[in-house]
């Protein structure tokens, strides 16, 4: 697996880095995977940003999982974000572990693995190093940047720092600002991993403790009516219960099969700090209060997403978004679309999504197209 | 695209900022955007009819306007429409008010329930009126407080809302309302369409 590591394709900044902890870092990766071919006029570039577990391979088998990608769904060739027409980047964040710069690289200086002694980075450090990946790129201005969940938190805190880098944005089913249940949530992930006796023994996995962080924010991503429609009462042997505290219901076999799946590709320390920076992030008070004040700059069109049973980032987050882009008067759309499917709705094949996502990123195309006709 | 929204894209002027309450599937908002350089916005609360303008590349937001007016700063748009949406309104004097604290200028249109023919249903039918622009039945009508367009101008005269034009709507044909053909007016127009500020 380190092999293969190795082999994904990598920029390395070498520039010191300041980051929000204060802490200067340099010559560290950005892993990053694109997909589709750059354009001559280098306007068909759209930056995906992954949420909390993702990676850089937004799409096709996953190189080192052997998996597919966490957003086929939504891009590929003839998909919403059509690859056959526009070129797709994707980077790991800046404390991920699928390449990017995180706590499970080795620290130069004692030759030992970062984990804990990995600084602690934020939102704004990890869109940040990825500006320097669009650089490196050659691409000027994107055609549009988009992601749910923790991406969307990125395609916001990016419009803020660069306010003319894309035509369009598009922050899915998330916030401006983490709120106290979501920091909650995470805090119980991160102590499921942290009580974990081999969580500090380096190179010791499973994690148990990932495991069940990831079980219980598997949860979360689903709703009440999902669960209960897809497992109910349903029970894994068909019958009787075994009394006994083995997986006796469905739904406790899917949550233990995804929380064993889980740890097998991610990083415990990786958790912390993701899952850190989410917390960390509130957009409002970096602007002093006033959300609007982070988009009063942008040209960008926006387009917000939410979904109709996200309990974890719901509509009435994602509506704070389109208030503040509104009083500041910004170019935004925003609807609600109805799935049973909770938070994961961004990332299943939900139609009426995928058809508002394909033809709004298809028209920005059109539109800036002709601009340039003109 | 039908006359009242020709008659309405006539009245805003180009290259100007609007705001369409109730936008609907976006046939006007996209009429004044390419035909007039506008720039324009959109509210509605049905998903699928936003779902439509988001596809056409209309900036259209999802909500009501009894509940979401509130975010768009004073003066912001130089147009607000709000079409044949008035008489659907729990408190329709707040949306008014909360269209020309947003709007410099303000176009409302209203079915006029003055309309002869209106008026004949109910006097020989004995019930509620259901016309080819009221289709309605009294119980599933989505209109809760239906005018004439005297009670609008009326309406207007009493909270101090000036009206720089008054035009109605007849079988297609359009005509300016003034004081002296008011009572005629409001007997054969279908529709009344009012520039206010």
């Amino acid at each position: 697996m380190n092999n293969d590591v190795q082999n994904i394709k990598k920029l390395i900044i070498n520039e010191p880095f300041k980051l929000d902890c204060g802490k200067i870092i340099k010559d560290f990766p950005i892993a990053y995977e694109t997909y589709g071919n750059l354009n001559k006029k280098k306007n068909n570039a759209i930056l995906v940003f992954h949420a909390l577990t993702g990676d850089q391979f937004v799409t096709n088998i996953n190189p080192i999982t052997k998996r597919e990608g966490w957003w086929t769904t939504a891009v590929g060739p003839g998909k919403a974000i059509d690859t056959n027409k526009f070129f797709v980047i994707c980077a790991n964040v800046l404390g991920g572990c699928m390449g990017s710069f995180g706590p499970k690289e080795i620290n130069p200086e004692n030759n030992k693995i970062f984990g804990t002694s990995f600084p602690v980075i934020t939102i704004k450090d990890i869109v940040k190093a990825q500006k320097y990946l669009i650089d490196n790129l050659g691409i000027k201005k994107l055609l549009a940047i988009a992601g749910g969940s923790m991406g969307g938190m990125q395609v916001l805190q990016f419009i803020s720092l660069y306010p003319d880098i894309a035509h369009a944005a598009i922050p899915i089913a998330c916030s401006a600002s983490h709120s106290a249940q979501n920091i909650a949530l995470n805090e119980l992930g991160r102590q499921a991993i942290m009580a974990d006796p081999n969580w500090k023994k380096e190179n010791v996995t499973p994690n148990k403790g990932l495991a069940v962080a990831r079980m219980a924010a598997h949860i979360t991503y689903l709703s009440k009516k999902g669960l209960q429609e897809k497992f109910g009462r349903k029970l894994q042997d068909e019958g009787s219960l075994k009394f006994s505290f083995d997986a006796d219901f469905q739904i406790e076999s899917y949550l233990r099969y995804q929380g064993a799946n889980f740890v097998d590709r991610f990083d415990a320390n990786s958790y912390l700090y993701i899952t850190r920076a989410m917390d960390y992030f509130d957009l409002e008070k970096q602007f002093n209060g006033n959300l609007s004040l982070a988009f009063k700059d942008t040209k960008s069109k926006f387009c917000v997403i939410s979904f109709s049973s996200d309990w974890l980032y719901p509509t009435v987050e994602n509506k704070e978004i389109v208030i503040a882009l509104n009083a500041c008067g910004a170019n935004v759309g925003f609807v609600e679309i109805n799935s049973d499917r909770g938070h994961d709705s961004f990332l299943l094949n939900v139609p009426k999504f995928l058809k508002t996502l394909n033809e709004f990123i298809n028209t920005t195309y059109n539109e800036v197209n002709n601009e340039k006709r003109i | 695209m039908k006359k009242e929204f020709k008659v309405i894209a006539q009245i805003i002027q180009n290259n100007k900022k609007v705001l369409d309450v109730g936008c609907g599937d976006g046939t006007l908002m996209q009429y004044l955007q390419i035909n007039q350089k506008n720039n324009v916005r959109g509210l509605e609360p049905k998903k699928d009819l936003v779902q439509q303008c988001i596809s056409k590349g209309l900036s259209v937001i999802e909500g009501d306007a009894e509940k979401e007016l509130f975010q768009f700063p004073k003066k912001s748009f130089d147009y607000v429409i709000l079409s044949q949406t008035l008489q659907a309104f729990l408190y329709p004097d707040e949306v008014l008010n909360q269209l020309l604290r947003i709007g410099k200028q303000t176009i409302v249109s209203i079915p006029n329930f003055g309309y002869w023919k209106i008026r004949l249903h109910l006097l020989f039918k004995g019930t509620m009126p259901v016309t080819k622009n009221l289709p309605d039945q009294w119980y599933n009508t989505p209109n809760l407080h239906m005018c004439t367009i005297k009670d609008f101008v009326n309406f207007c005269n009493k909270k101090n809302i000036k009206i720089d034009k008054s035009m109605c709507l007849t079988n297609e044909r359009i005509s300016e309302i003034t004081k002296g053909n008011m009572r005629y007016k409001n007997i054969f127009s279908q529709l009344g369409i009012f520039l206010i500020q």
